[in-house]
């Protein structure tokens, strides 16, 4: 990625929240300014980052969290809470009508992808519902965009009504309509020319269609790569149609998708929609949280702060990686961690948390046996502070011992030994490492879950279960290191 | 003469053409900094008339006036930026940020020019707006011109004998076929014998399209089967150019997002298969891309250039109300010259990019106002 991404920057934007027992209006704004700029390199529009600031501003002051406890914590949770706020709480379904045909105008930007959501959006209600949609071309000025609706609907088998490139849209739209009556079919999609918001004989045109066809919806197509300019485009459309929803197009792609947000802003229409790629079937419903945490480059990391932040010592988990870093790491650390996280809850709730994972079917058959946990401490305990410091001592006679001492198999205690003694490798590497969460990913991506939760299990650190997905790491690893990486500074 | 010279140097050509009832003291022998000042002075002397732009009083745009749109966002914002000026504190360059940031200019790039311009600042006696924006231009200016040569700016054609191969890759919808509509009807009108290859086989209608601009054009073209393999289609059509001595051909390309690896190995694909044929070939790989997109258009410039060694822009759209200002993002990160802007979907609204029009018509206003 070209730039470092918003999470991280907002990360780095609380580290002078975080720690402070006090933190003025000064401190807030600071960060709020550092948030500001990570929104408008998300490809936030500048207005709307701007109130958006501002009603955190207001919110942080209002709730005196500045004086509570972890205002960091909390000055990021507020965020979270506003972004979901203003890109919708929940999915919006599609306008239906009572009476068949619903008819669903399409309108947007030259090169948006309207016409391939049309063919998505017709395919998905076919095969969910048996639908018999009617898709009418009504573009008839970009040279053969009536043969890709024709080509498309050939493939899908869906029928076309298109009467060339010679007669009025709005002529076609009301000859289609007709059919579409005669022959029952129960959707209408209206293709129509890309155009700018600016071009007032296009525009004019649009309105007529609308009119004429009186839609149950009206989509705005939108690239999810659009810029600042998103605003100005939305706007346009929206003060020209009764645009009902819109469709964020090409998210397959790397972009942050700031857009969403601005053109959720600025025409206060949900986003129902998401196109993710070329197939047929890449659409999927929209998700506001989703998206809020794509913008934020996080997984649903901001509930797990908030569930970590009364029980876990951010403090402690510095230190620890501090001690990861210099291979100082020993045992009793990894003590410390297994309390942290066993006083986070239960590791399933953590998982679901992460992106991706809660509706993983895997999940539903993984259960963690808290005694694990305690099994993982009798054997610690059963070290003597020597052996906890220095796993090199740790020989077959006395790993007999510990396992007597513990009253568990010797092969869990090799067991348990042996991970340590990895991910003690394996973090240090991370903590010296650059690329961290791009690491942490890879490291990860060929784990299946039920391995992935053993590790966590074994590992017992709060900062590594962030490592599945690369997300957490983010979180609650950048933050350390990034302390970690101060204090170094510190001391130079 | 500099860039920001030839600027000002225009700037005050235009206004002397547009203003004839205006004429000010022609300011033949005066130099630049005395113009510049007058220009300032004229606009920024007293506080209570400057305006700031209301958007209810925003004519509309048409489309012969191409880039004004960007030029008024553009320009537009430092002027608003401007009208709040107190002195240059850190709230001053924060705004200035902001006004960068909102013009697509990019992120790391509104950063530098303003750090750059906050330890200027420190140097110069910055007292007043005038001295601000003179500042502030100096600076778009001098960091335009550092950022890159214009000496990429002419598109490379083959040596006589052999046809010149010009590849367009980018995202999808960016306006890659238009664009190859527009050109192969340029170069026919130079004289040229051109051939165009429809190589994009997998989007639906792609073909079809790319027909209909050669049957427009007058052209000929080199077409597939539906989901054939594209590079099949390109060897076809460098075949046939070399055979019957066409001069140039022109490849269109499916669209695909620079982060779909197995796509951009396909374009990788294609371009082995011309320089099987031509070893030089292709003489150009033109990066399509689509001027309302923001930050993303770096990714795309990277990516594209890593894969398929993009050796040069065509920012298209530009008739729209995007600020076109990524351009000098992608000029400072990538030093990949515009070659080509697309200001409409019509066959003539193609333009060699002129980067002092370009510059130009960004800053425009900022001269002026
Ligand atoms: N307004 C405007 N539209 C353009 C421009 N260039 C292309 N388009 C339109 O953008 C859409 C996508 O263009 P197309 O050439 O099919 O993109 P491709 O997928 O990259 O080949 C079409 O509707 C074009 O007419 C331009 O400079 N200005
Ligand atoms: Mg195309």
């Amino acid at each position: 990625m070209a730039f470092e991404n918003l999470s991280s920057r907002i990360e780095s934007a609380l580290k002078n929240l975080s720690g402070k027992g006090k933190v003025g209006e000064n401190d807030l704004d600071v960060t709020l300014r550092e948030i500001r700029l990570a929104l408008l390199e998300a490809d936030v529009n500048l207005k709307v980052a701007r109130s958006f600031v501002n009603d955190v501003r207001t919110k942080a002051l209002g709730a005196k969290v500045l004086n509570g406890l972890n205002p960091s914590e909390q000055v990021i949770k507020i965020v979270n809470d506003e972004l979901t706020e203003l890109m919708g709480e929940v999915a919006v379904p599609l306008n239906k009508s009572a009476k068949i045909p619903t008819v669903i105008l399409m309108a947007g930007l030259q090169g948006a992808g309207k016409t391939t959501t049309v063919a998505k959006l017709a395919n998905k209600f076919k095969k969910e519902e048996n639908a018999r949609p009617l898709l009418i071309a009504a573009d008839v000025y970009r040279p053969a965009a009536i043969e890709q609706l024709q080509t498309l609907g050939n493939q899908l088998d869906i029928p076309v009504f298109e009467e060339g490139t010679n007669v009025d849209p709005r002529q076609i739209v009301k000859d289609g309509l007709a059919q579409a009556k005669k022959n029952n079919n129960d959707y209408v999609f209206i293709d129509t020319a890309g155009r700018l918001q600016i071009d007032e004989d296009l525009m004019k045109e649009l309105k007529d269609i609308q009119d004429i066809s009186k839609p149950d919806e009206v989509l705005l197509v939108v690239d999810a790569m659009t810029g600042q300019n998103a605003t100005e485009t939305a706007e346009g459309f929206n003060n020209a149609l009764d645009v009902t929803g819109i469709v964020l197009t090409k998210l397959d792609g790397d972009t942050r998708g700031g857009a969403a947000l601005s053109i959720r802003a600025v025409t206060g229409k949900p986003i129902k929609f998401v196109g993710e790629g070329e197939k047929v079937d890449n659409l999927d419903v929209f998700y506001p949280e989703r998206m809020a945490s794509r913008i934020l480059g996080m997984g649903d990391v901001l509930t797990l702060i908030e569930k970590a932040q009364t029980d876990f010592d951010e403090k402690q988990a510095a230190d620890q990686l501090e001690k990861l870093r210099l291979n100082t790491f020993d045992f009793n650390d990894f003590l410390d961690q297994l309390k942290q996280v066993q006083n986070m809850g239960p590791l399933e709730d953590m998982l679901k948390m992460l992106p991706g994972m809660a509706n993983n079917p895997a999940l539903a058959n993984m259960s963690i046996d808290p005694k694990d946990f305690s099994h993982m401490e009798a054997i610690v305990q059963s070290m003597t502070n020597k052996e906890r410091q220095d796993p090199e001592l740790l020989v077959p006679a006395r790993r007999r011992r510990i396992a007597a001492g513990s009253g568990r198999p010797v092969i869990e205690v090799n067991k348990l030994i042996k991970q340590f003694v990895q991910m003690r490798d394996m973090m240090h590497r991370f903590t010296n490492g650059k690329g961290l969460p791009s690491g942490m990913e890879s490291m990860f991506g060929d784990v299946d879950t039920n391995e992935m939760s053993n590790m966590m299990g074994q590992m017992g650190m709060p900062s590594m279960g962030g490592g599945i997905g690369g997300k957490i790491a983010d979180a609650a690893m950048k933050r350390a290191f990034k302390k970690i990486q101060k204090k170094k500074k510190k001391r130079k | 003469m500099g860039l920001f010279d030839s600027l000002k140097k225009r700037k005050h050509e235009d206004q002397t053409d547009a203003d004839v009832e205006e004429i000010v003291e022609t300011p033949k022998k005066e130099g630049l900094f005395s113009r510049v000042k007058k220009a300032l002075d004229v606009d920024l002397g007293n506080e209570e008339d400057y305006q700031v732009e209301k958007p209810a009083e925003k004519s509309p745009v048409t489309y012969e006036k191409g880039l004004e749109q960007s030029r008024n966002n553009f320009s537009g914002q430092v002027n608003k930026l401007l009208a709040n000026f107190r002195n240059v504190d850190e709230s001053f360059f924060e705004d200035l940020e902001d006004t960068l940031i909102s013009a697509d200019v990019g992120f790391e790039m509104a950063m530098k020019i303003s750090d750059e311009l906050r330890d200027e600042a420190r140097f110069q006696n910055i007292r007043s707006k005038q001295d601000a924006k003179n500042m502030i231009l100096q600076k778009l200016v001098e960091v335009y011109e550092a950022s890159g040569d214009d000496a990429e700016i002419e598109m490379h054609f083959a040596p006589s004998g052999t046809p010149s191969i010009f590849m367009f890759v980018g995202v999808n919808g960016v306006g890659k076929t238009t664009t190859i509509g527009k050109l192969a009807m340029r170069y026919k009108n130079e004289g040229k014998k051109v051939l165009l290859a429809a190589a994009d086989t997998f989007r639906a209608g792609a073909t079809q399209q790319l027909q209909e601009w050669a049957d427009r054009d007058g052209v000929d073209i080199v077409t597939g089967k539906e989901k054939a393999d594209p590079a099949s289609v390109v060897f076809e059509a460098v075949k046939k150019a070399v055979e019957d001595d066409y001069d140039v051909l022109l490849v269109d390309t499916a669209g695909r997002l620079q982060n779909n690896q197995n796509l951009m190995k396909e374009l990788e694909k294609m371009k082995n298969v011309i320089k099987r044929e031509i070893p030089d070939a292709p003489n150009e790989v033109l990066l399509v891309l689509d001027s309302t997109t923001g930050q993303n258009a770096v990714n795309q410039a990277k990516l594209f250039k890593d894969s398929s060694d993009v050796t040069g822009i065509v920012l298209t759209k530009l008739d729209g109300t995007a600020k076109g200002g990524i351009v000098m993002a992608i000029r400072e990160e990538l030093n990949l010259p515009v070659k080509f802007v697309g200001l409409g979907e019509g066959v003539d609204d193609l333009q060699v990019f002129d980067s002092n029009e370009f510059v130009y018509g960004l800053f425009k206003d900022l001269i002026e106002a």
